[in-house]
């Protein structure tokens, strides 16, 4: 169902009074982001000194703050890069152990499933950062928010994949045991390849929610893009603009990815009539 | 163990806190959310375009940097707060976005003849909505809506790293960095602090997903 589905197709005078109410929210919020930007002009928020280095590449410190950034933003893309790799290798070997445990561990694995989903990933990733040196593991801070990144996202990723492998038809490993396959070969070769192939649109959601959690690398001062956004502005002074800068190019790298997600999703859909979709956890603001 | 049986006081008020976080957070949230929801599906343009913008930027956008830009450009604006204010409202304004799109689907997932019954018997957008739709969306919002806010319980760790004192997070830290304790049953601590509101938090929402769940 649509929005559109809400109300009727508007007649003429409908039609008048809705143009009215649009132009007058419209002049409303217009206004509104006005008063916003006279506040921040009448504060000096707009001066060039607080602007220009991010902005204006003929400005001194336009090459080494974005030279700066970059740096940060690859640091970024890196640590989130391992993490869903890992999380991805590991969340599929904990969903097949689950699938396929005995009764009498299988509740260790649900155990260590739900202990991980449970704590927040910002004390996971403080874990990983102090305890592991504490045990005498010397991880490097990359490593530390990696693997605090991948403790929290492999169970979700975990669960992905389990409910990718239960949405599937039963027929399909009916089949496969019917023409004398074993349980690993079953899983393996006829069940993973079909969860993946309807999981990816989640799991390409997946990877907004580990990017939007490596800017908690700032918490154990690992160099992502955050903490560098943080040394520009001791430098520069310009808190409100760098972090605004930050979020636009976090939102531009998300949305993107979002669009590329339902992108997957529709061209998936399109062969079948999909099985049903596991939920994706991006959807929580986990 | 003894670190967890000493400090048990100060463990006790950062749950307090964090629970206290996430109450005026959660219903600043429920409240924002669902306006957000209306506008996404009002028929003024305007409404629906800043619906859509207030759900990219606060979906796309990692809370610490939501965080870190409302406690410096909140006081330009001329609102001047506690760090605990704008943690809380920081924290509400960015899960309120997820709360939006529970809603929204929620109310897709009602059959469309509903909304064209309601509205051939003559019925107008705000009576289609808050009679017909919302009531039956209510069953469909409720295990997402569940799954966000426990999220957000779990995101309150966010908002006291970034300087809500006294929170569990902070507890936690303070214990390790400032007073010296072992850092591994501390931190052992605060998991089992979170996990205790967590869990229950997850099975009640199974016990009440089970309860309201329709077969459609």
């Amino acid at each position: 169902m649509t929005g559109s589905v809400l109300y009727e197709a508007p007649g003429p005078r409908a039609r008048r009074r809705a143009r009215h109410a649009s132009v007058v929210t419209a002049l409303l919020l217009l206004g509104a982001l006005g008063w916003v930007i006279h506040r921040f002009a009448a504060e000096g928020e707009l001066a060039y000194e607080k602007w220009g280095a991010l902005i204006d590449p003929t400005n001194e410190n336009f090459g080494p703050l974005w030279t700066l950034l970059g740096g940060g933003l690859a640091n970024t893309l890196l640590a989130a890069g391992w993490a869903i790799l890992l999380s991805l290798v590991i969340g599929t070997v904990l969903a097949l152990t689950r699938i396929t445990a005995a009764a009498w561990y299988r509740w260790a694995v649900v155990g260590v499933i739900e202990l991980l989903r449970g704590t927040p990933v910002v004390v996971l990733i403080f874990f990983s950062a102090q305890a592991l040196p504490a045990l005498g593991l010397n991880v490097s801070l990359m490593w530390a928010l990696v693997i605090g990144l991948t403790a929290y996202n492999c169970v979700i990723i975990a669960e992905i994949v389990r409910a990718g492998i239960t949405a599937l038809p039963l027929g399909q490993s009916e089949a496969a045991y019917a023409v004398g396959m074993r349980r690993h070969r079953v899983l393996l070769h006829v069940l993973l390849p079909q969860a993946f192939r309807a999981m990816l649109p989640a799991l390409i959601s997946q990877l907004v929610v580990v990017l939007k959690d490596t800017s908690l690398g700032v918490t154990i001062s690992y160099a992502e893009f955050v903490q560098r956004g943080e040394i520009a502005i001791e430098n520069l002074d310009n808190q409100i603009q760098v972090y605004l800068a930050l979020g636009v190019v976090f939102i531009l790298i998300n949305y993107t990815l979002s669009r590329i997600a339902v992108h997957t999703e529709r061209i998936l859909s399109r062969g079948r009539s999909a099985a049903r979709e596991p939920e994706s956890a991006a959807a929580t603001g986990d | 163990m003894q670190v967890l049986i000493a400090n048990h006081g100060a463990y006790l008020s950062g749950i307090a806190t964090t629970l206290w976080l996430c109450l005026y957070s959660g219903v600043l949230t429920l409240v924002v959310g669902t306006v957000i929801a209306g506008f996404r599906v009002s028929p003024l343009t305007p409404l629906r375009a800043f619906g859509t913008a207030w759900v990219t930027v606060f979906r796309n956008c990692p809370l610490v940097v939501v965080l870190f830009f409302m406690a410096f450009a909140l006081p330009v604006l001329g609102l001047n707060a506690s760090y605990f204010v704008f943690g809380t409202v920081g924290l509400a304004l960015y899960t309120s976005a997820f709360v939006c799109e529970a809603i929204r689907s929620g109310i897709n997932s009602v059959p469309a003849g509903q909304a064209e019954a309601a509205r051939s018997i003559g019925l107008g957008f705000t009576q289609t909505l808050g009679l017909v739709i919302l009531p039956q969306a209510v069953r469909s919002i409720i295990p997402p809506l569940g799954s966000v806010l426990i999220a957000m319980i779990k995101n309150s760790a966010i908002a006291g790293a970034f300087g809500v004192g006294g929170d569990l997070y902070m507890t936690g830290t303070r214990l390790s960095s400032a007073q010296g304790e072992a850092v591994v049953p501390v931190l052992i601590g605060v998991a089992l602090g979170y996990l205790i509101i967590t869990i229950p938090a997850g099975l009640l929402l199974g016990y009440v997903e089970r309860k309201v769940a329709i077969a459609r």
